[in-house]
């Protein structure tokens, strides 16, 4: 059984957490075909010691293809090197994370090899000789089990889905030789400019303290943001699109249908009424706490626990609690 | 400033999505549709680009039957210049709607191809690099705003923790997420000019490979609703307690 290739992304000479994502999904399914688990990594430099992490979590093999034209993301030179890579290891699946850079890079990957793209993917698994991929449509209204015929079949997995997991094995570091010339890419990168506050961006986050129209005014945020930060760096601030129309916070933050779809351990919907649109981008989050003062505001109806009261008065109490907890 | 718009008929937000009797499509009756929400970024993009030049033309295209037409009308009432109806046989989606848009644009002048940054039925995300990879032009997804400087893109791109830059050369492919280019109303006069600019409708070259078989759909499990834990400050406490030893996450 050929190999199952792993993207693992890094930024600034840092795995990031989709990359243990994928190298865990990418060893769950090659415990079931008996491939070898190939995770690549592509950086400028300084990316050797924390490749060979990913052996942890079950890569066999860990190739580092490092050059000063990747000192951030290259479209068409990561394209390029994993296309190649793709043919030269004959893979049979290969794994990105669904994040902003997995989702510009595997369908390029794709269509370069005439092959099918499925993206945002819940589930993998392999039936009859192929990969058999569960993926949300019509904003997570449906769900979508398709089997990818191609080789190799090409997908993308929803971050926050796939819990990394420890399975140890060799993580053999190689290099990967990445001979490509900058002159030649048509689209570069110039820089990333960080969000104020070195934020935990919403997708990611383990834990999202999301609020609504119900906060009455922008400044109100800060009651949010306190209550965030009392998790020890594990939350990020969420919003409805109400109040990033209104332009109270960055559309960066928008959890919903023309937001972000976000899956964490622990949403709190503070004075979200609940809406369909803002729904579809939160209701695959593990437990939904719903704080508002409605108590026939629709978030109940999906809301694991609820507070049906003033926000103003539940939520500082709440970041009192939950710093009391010292986490 | 020339731009190629490529847009998508797709079911309005509010749709209850019911599943077709074959159990592999989306039971149309009852469904309004609306041109793809992201697309309208992309139009909206196209019309300030050429506003901004001064000079320049926006033209849509859609790939899809013959119903197809009313969305080309709507981005025609926003003010694109012309449309182009390539008529497949049955919805194409992924590689195979990528290789049938890359055709009808090749060997058209552009400087821009403009996409929305996803659909919001299939929720891919892939067609616009697709498009970009195919016709061999660089391309930045998840564009929420970009300038043309010196025969040059400056684009802006929401990634996670922050806004990346990015610069393409010309011509180039964009997806366009929201930003700056909250799309304008189409006026009574930009409806009926519509009904009057050139909508071509033509067959579709090079399509086909690459669509994944058998597609299932079914509903995703739905959640129980749980309890309110009480009223006001007070109940804070329970909450908390209830996290740390029921749904023991904290």
């Amino acid at each position: 059984m050929a190999a199952i290739f792993a993207f693992a992304e890094s930024r600034e000479g840092e795995l990031r957490k989709g990359a243990y994502e994928v190298v865990t999904a990418a060893r769950q399914l090659a415990d079931r075909t008996g491939g070898e688990v190939h995770a690549v990594v592509l950086g400028a430099s300084g990316l050797r010691d924390t490749a060979g992490e990913l052996g942890r979590y079950g890569a066999d093999k860990v190739f580092v293809g490092e050059t000063d034209a990747f000192g951030h993301y290259s479209p068409e030179g990561f394209t390029t090197v994993i296309v190649g890579f793709l043919k030269e290891h004959g893979c049979d699946v290969a794994l990105f994370p669904a994040t902003v850079l997995g989702k510009d890079l595997a369908p390029r990957v794709a269509a370069r090899l005439g092959v099918a793209y499925a993206s945002e993917c819940t589930g993998i698994e392999w039936e009859g000789g192929a990969l058999v991929v569960t993926r949300p449509e019509y904003a997570g209204k449906v769900v979508s089990r398709e089997r990818l015929a191609d080789k190799p079949a090409v997908a993308s997995l929803r971050p926050n889905t796939f819990t990394p997991a420890e399975s140890p094995r060799a993580g053999e570091v190689q290099t990967l030789d990445v001979s490509v010339n900058q002159a030649d890419f048509g689209a570069i990168v110039r820089e990333i400019r960080a969000a104020a506050g070195e934020k935990l961006d919403v997708s990611e986050a383990p834990i999202v303290v999301s609020g609504g129209r119900g906060l009455q005014t922008p400044e109100n945020f800060k009651l949010l943001e306190e209550l965030a930060d009392a998790f020890g760096g594990k939350a990020a601030v969420g919003a409805s699109r109400a109040v990033v129309d209104a332009g109270w916070r960055p559309h960066g933050e928008q959890v919903g249908q023309t937001g972000k779809t976000v899956s964490p351990t622990l949403y709190f919907a503070v004075g979200i009424s609940g809406a369909i649109q803002h729904l579809a981008g939160m209701r695959t989050a593990r437990y939904i706490v719903a704080i508002n003062k409605d108590p026939e505001a629709p978030i109940f109806k999906v809301a694991d626990y609820g507070i049906v009261g003033d926000l103003f008065q539940v939520v500082p109490r709440l970041t009192e609690e939950i710093r009391k907890l010292g986490l | 400033m020339k731009s190629i718009v490529c847009v998508k008929r797709v079911p309005d937000t509010e749709t209850r999505v019911r599943i077709a009797g074959d159990g592999g499509s989306i039971d149309p009756s009852g469904v309004k549709f609306v041109l793809n929400p992201y697309d309208e970024f992309a139009v909206e993009a196209g019309l300030r680009h050429k506003e901004q030049a001064g000079s320049g033309e926006v033209v849509v295209v859609t790939a899809g039957g013959s119903e197809s037409a009313e969305t080309l009308r709507t981005a025609l009432a926003m003010g694109a210049d012309s449309a182009v109806l390539v008529k497949t046989d049955g919805k194409v989606e992924g590689l195979a709607a990528a290789r049938v848009l890359a055709e009808e644009i090749r060997g058209r002048e552009y400087d821009l191809v403009l996409f929305g940054v996803r659909a919001i039925d299939d929720d891919l995300q892939a067609v616009g690099p697709m498009v970009a990879e195919l016709l061999g032009i660089p391309c930045a997804t998840a564009v929420t705003e970009f300038s043309v400087e010196d025969g040059k893109v400056v684009a802006q791109r929401e990634v996670e923790g922050g806004t990346e830059v990015m610069e393409l050369r010309l011509p180039c492919a964009l997806t366009l997420t929201k930003g700056a280019y909250e799309p304008r109303y189409a006026s009574l006069k930009g409806i009926m000019a519509a009904k009057k600019k050139p909508l071509e409708e033509k067959p579709a070259q090079g399509a086909g490979g690459g669509a994944p078989a058998e597609q299932k759909l079914s509903y995703p499990p739905e959640r129980q609703a749980g309890r309110i834990v009480g009223e006001g400050a007070d109940a804070v406490p329970e909450l908390v307690r209830l996290l740390r030893e029921e749904a023991k996450i904290l």
